[in-house]
């Protein structure tokens, strides 16, 4: 029998430590991988042991859980149905109820943004007359705050959701739930950016009474839109859904515009759904949070499973949700994004990270498949196209598979990284890479640049204790 | 006087982010207060005009021409930046594609992640801190994986537990503190370029690996293998499990005809145990067990014999005696009178090796790291005990470099010990190889530069395939008046023979 090192040729080698005895090896010829070693738990040699300790112990009940939760993922068919009033599907929005982004956040210590988002909501609902009045009727407690979450929904940045707001409504079809976001109100001064002015609050109008309703009637008259096929398009056009959306709003105009030119009451309003549609290359955002939501939903509360279900920052604290655990929210203090600032703004006019869209990252989008988006690596300070691939491979580290419907093209069609496991998160120290955009940091201003935001190591070291709790460790 | 300067570039369209990186870089030239690239949308102008950036007519351009917009402290430096502007988008569409990827592109994050990217792995090779390599050679080890464990500072306990599980898993652990190793005739660690041959040697010493192998190699004889062991492995706690290990594995290995043992000294119990496997393994074998015996005699056990020092294993496998043996030695001219041998040692063995030489000769000596008929260090050096220095030791390597990988840790004790009254003779090793400084002769020469004339003699283990140039360390070597052996106990003998007066 031949000896597998002895008798097999040069030995083929994981170098775990010291780089330079991986970088004499390749110079002579010799097959070597390098693991770039940090240590694992990042120090915590308690958390190493208990990780080790959990993986010897229950590694195959967890590996077979994680891997129904990929499986119900892929399985996960999201199709956009219907665009309504939130009021009409989304429980619990009577009685001043605004919904949020992010895990539970009280107004004292909401941040600037949201602040004014939320006076701008209270105008546009016609709880107050003035954005002053809508201000100190939040501090006065007159709102119910909850998050999108909560109810099924998700909203980018400040992701305020209310009653006669228009969302999408996304189902599921092969589990038969549905998911719900607002639509992408354009670049700029936004709501979601923290802009409540009067432009802001007309197009939010706009949005409920004009393209939601022909919305509506495009998606009755098409039978509904399949959302993962335009991803899998968009992949290969530099889209990674997150801060690149251009391609995926173009095939969805292609795709929706001979119905939108059928169903539009007249000429003039599908000309001005059509201009706005076209002129906001951000509109897909939206379409992949929602189809996010629906497709994790689902992967809740599966025993064992270690697969995280949900990501989402409300400017103040960073919430994870994993499946073993379901609803709970794992916080720690969002970080602040590293990017690029529009001309006249800055690093100190940034407000920290915030928005329900790490559910992009969550279905192995966004950050997780900048290797489809190399221009996005210009965020990383000097990055090179070279940059975007190695966040892309970095992340596999953390995941549990690769997608076998969403792939990228310059890493020979690989797919994207599907699954993230808190547990490979917690040992490698590694968290995931999200691409964001950033808001001023005061109410009322809007949109200052874009950038890289990391999500809170604690977050994943929290969601690890709770989960090795629930398979009855200490 | 602040200026604003416009550039319009028509049907020219760049990324977004492209652009944002080309205004970041001319912001950054001097005079320029702020400058943004952009393709004109309407958004975009509405920006620009926000941040005072526009003074031209903006009417008749669009989203597909670009703007380039300057706020400088002068026309000169706006117009400067402009042309930096420019010059970067020329650059930016005239570069070719990314060239090959960077290290990072080949580094894995996890070991299953390394197991992905290269699934026909068989070896892990670890060289992370010591409180952490057990848990690194557990999960090689789980994954099927053979292992070396350069670390050292790992807990003996750890240790025993370790080769416990490689035993289970059918695996080979090699170390902790395994510096040196040879597999399939690749050097890992630090380890000198030799030839493939037939002799499997097992080491729980690398520097003694690598003089055996280079004395050896030196007449064209070749290892199968050197396989390290670390330095505790025939401890009484660790009980020789590496060893047995190795042995086993070269029992049945095709290519390995002869089996050589090669360790300082250990529990003697432990010893007997694993000569017991070697005896028993139907491959013929010796052992050179460094002090075993004070005389130097070689001893038998059940067939295998026992030598005390590695150049007579060495001339035992050679067949015929390595040259200069201390009866023969031609007089160098150079006479010491009185004073000790004073021994800086980057080898730990090869310190050993020396320490037996003087043990043979009934000559006393002393040392930080002593074989048992061997004293430790005194408080007050003396000149009539000879002082032998590990460098290498745990007590000289915290908080420095080894002197393997950084002989200039030896230059300051080198100088005292010039200037030392009582340091007749000053003996040291010079070791080549991978892993191994590129210039450890010009190091040591260099220590030398103000010597006063001290005898100084050196031992230099490499062979003309090892990465330094072989030749021209031994040259810069002879040229400082070094006298230089291939053997660290033929040059501990000649320091010997100087500070006697032999002829």
């Amino acid at each position: 029998m031949t000896d597998p090192l002895l008798n097999s040729g040069p030995p083929r080698v994981i170098n775990i430590g010291l780089r330079q005895f991986a970088n004499d090896m390749r110079q002579r010829g010799l097959p070597c991988v390098h693991m770039d070693w940090r240590p694992p738990a990042r120090g915590d040699a308690p958390m190493a042991g208990r990780l080790r300790q959990v993986h010897r112990s229950y590694g195959e009940r967890i590996a077979a859980a994680n891997a129904q939760a990929v499986a119900r993922m892929h399985q996960g068919d999201p199709v956009l149905i219907d665009v309504v009033l939130a009021k009409d599907v989304i429980n619990g929005l009577d009685e001043r109820a605004i919904l949020h982004a992010g895990p539970p956040v009280e107004w004292q210590r909401m941040c600037g943004p949201m602040r004014g988002a939320v006076a701008g909501a209270a105008v546009f609902e016609g709880w107050a007359s003035t954005l002053e009045e809508g201000f100190a009727m939040a501090a006065d407690g007159a709102f119910q705050f909850s998050p999108n979450h909560h109810h099924g929904a998700v909203g980018p940045m400040t992701g305020l959701t209310t009653a006669h707001m228009a969302v999408m409504v996304v189902e599921n079809r092969a589990f038969g739930n549905r998911a719900y976001c607002t639509l992408n109100e354009g670049l700029g001064k936004v709501m979601r950016f923290g802009g409540n002015d009067e432009t802001v609050i007309a197009r939010l109008h706009w949005l409920a009474d004009v393209l939601g309703p022909l919305l509506a009637a495009v998606l009755a008259e098409s039978g509904g839109l399949g959302l993962k096929n335009l991803i899998a398009r968009g992949l290969a056009m530099g889209d990674e859904m997150h801060q690149r959306n251009v391609a995926c709003t173009s095939l969805l105009i292609r795709e929706l515009s001979p119905f939108i030119s059928r169903c539009a009451p007249d000429q003039a309003t599908a000309a001005e759904v059509l201009r706005f549609m076209g002129g906001n290359d951000q509109l897909f955002l939206n379409m992949a949070m929602v189809m996010g939501k629906a497709i994790m939903d689902p992967v809740a509360g599966i025993d064992h499973c270690s697969v995280v279900t949900a990501m989402a920052r409300n400017g103040t604290d960073f919430g994870v949700r994993i499946s073993a655990t379901g609803d709970e929210w794992f916080v720690a203090p969002v970080e602040m994004p590293r990017g690029l600032y529009f001309p006249g703004f800055t690093a100190a006019d940034a407000n920290p990270d915030m928005g329900d869209s790490t559910i992009v990252e969550t279905i192995g989008l966004g950050g997780f498949a900048m290797a489809a988006a190399p221009a996005v690596a210009g965020f990383v300070g000097a990055g090179t196209a070279a940059e975007a691939l190695n966040y892309t491979r970095s992340m596999y580290g953390i995941t549990c598979a690769k997608s076998s419907e969403w792939t990228i093209p310059a890493l020979d069609f690989a797919g994207v990284p599907t699954g993230i496991d808190v547990l490979k998160v917690a040992h490698s120290g590694l968290v995931p890479t999200i691409n964001t955009g950033i808001a001023h940091r005061e109410p009322g201003i809007g949109q200052v640049g874009a950038g890289i935001v990391e999500a809170p190591y604690r977050c994943f070291t929290q969601a690890t204790d709770a989960f090795i709790r629930t398979l009855g460790e200490p | 006087m602040s200026t604003i300067v416009n550039k319009i570039k028509r049907s020219t369209y760049l990324d977004s982010l492209a652009l944002m990186r080309v205004s970041v870089e001319v912001q950054a030239l001097a005079g320029v207060d702020e400058a943004a690239l952009m393709m004109a949308t309407p958004a975009s102008i509405d920006i620009l005009a926000d941040a005072g950036l526009v003074n031209t007519d903006v009417s008749g351009i669009g989203a597909n021409d670009l703007i380039i917009a300057v706020r400088a402290d002068g026309s000169d430096s706006a117009n400067a930046a402009i042309q930096e502007a420019e010059r970067c988008l020329n650059a930016m569409s005239a570069s070719g594609p990314v060239s090959a990827l960077g290290d990072a592109a080949d580094t894995a994050v996890s070991l299953g992640d390394a197991l992905e990217r290269m699934p026909s792995a068989n070896f892990a090779l670890i060289s992370v801190p010591g409180e952490f390599a057990t848990g690194e050679a557990e999960a090689a080890l789980e994954a099927g994986l053979d292992v070396m464990v350069f670390s050292d500072n790992v807990p003996e306990s750890e240790e025993r537990r370790l080769k416990e599980q490689a035993r289970s898993a059918g695996r080979l652990l090699m170390g902790p503190d395994c510096g040196t190793a040879i597999v399939a005739g690749t050097a890992m660690g630090f380890a000198n370029v030799v030839p493939r041959g037939n002799i499997g040697v097992i080491a729980a010493s690398g520097t003694g690996l690598q003089e055996l192998s280079v004395l050896l190699a030196a007449e064209g004889m070749g290892l199968s293998h050197g396989l390290g062991v670390g330095g505790r492995d025939l401890s009484e706690a660790v009980g020789g499990l590496g060893c047995l290990a190795a042995i086993e594995r070269l029992a049945a290995d095709p290519a390995t005809q002869h089996i050589v043992l090669l360790s300082k000294p250990s529990a003697p119990k432990v010893a007997e145990r694993v000569l017991d496997a070697l005896a028993s393994c139907d491959k013929p074998a010796m052992a050179c067990l460094i002090g075993y015996q004070r005389s130097g005699a070689a001893q038998s056990f059940k067939g295998v014999t026992i030598y005390s020092r590695i150049v007579d294993t060495a001339e035992a496998i050679l067949g015929h005696a390595i040259a200069p043996v201390l009866e023969n030695m031609v007089s160098t001219g150079q006479r010491a009178d009185g004073g000790r041998i004073h021994g800086l040692f980057a080898g730990g063995t090869l310190c050993a090796e020396a320490q037996q030489v003087l043990v043979q000769r009934d000559e006393p000596v002393e040392s930080n790291a002593p074989l048992t008929a061997v004293s430790p260090l005194a408080e007050t050096p003396s000149a009539q005990v000879h002082r032998l220095l590990d460098l290498g030791a745990d007590e000289f390597t915290r908080g420095q470099p080894h002197p393997m990988l950084e002989p200039s840790v030896r230059t300051a004790p080198l100088r005292a010990a010039l200037d030392d009254g009582q340091a007749a003779v000053i003996l040291v090793d010079i070791v080549l190889g991978h892993g191994a400084h590129p210039d450890p002769a010009g190091v040591l020469t260099e220590a030398l530069a103000d010597n006063p004339g001290k005898p100084i003699v050196a031992s230099l283990c490499g062979t003309s395939g090892d990465p330094q140039d072989l030749v021209a360390q031994r040259q810069k070597l002879v040229t400082a008046g070094v006298v230089v052996h291939t053997s660290a106990a033929r040059a501990c003998e000649h320091a010997l023979a100087l500070l006697r007066g032999y002829v």
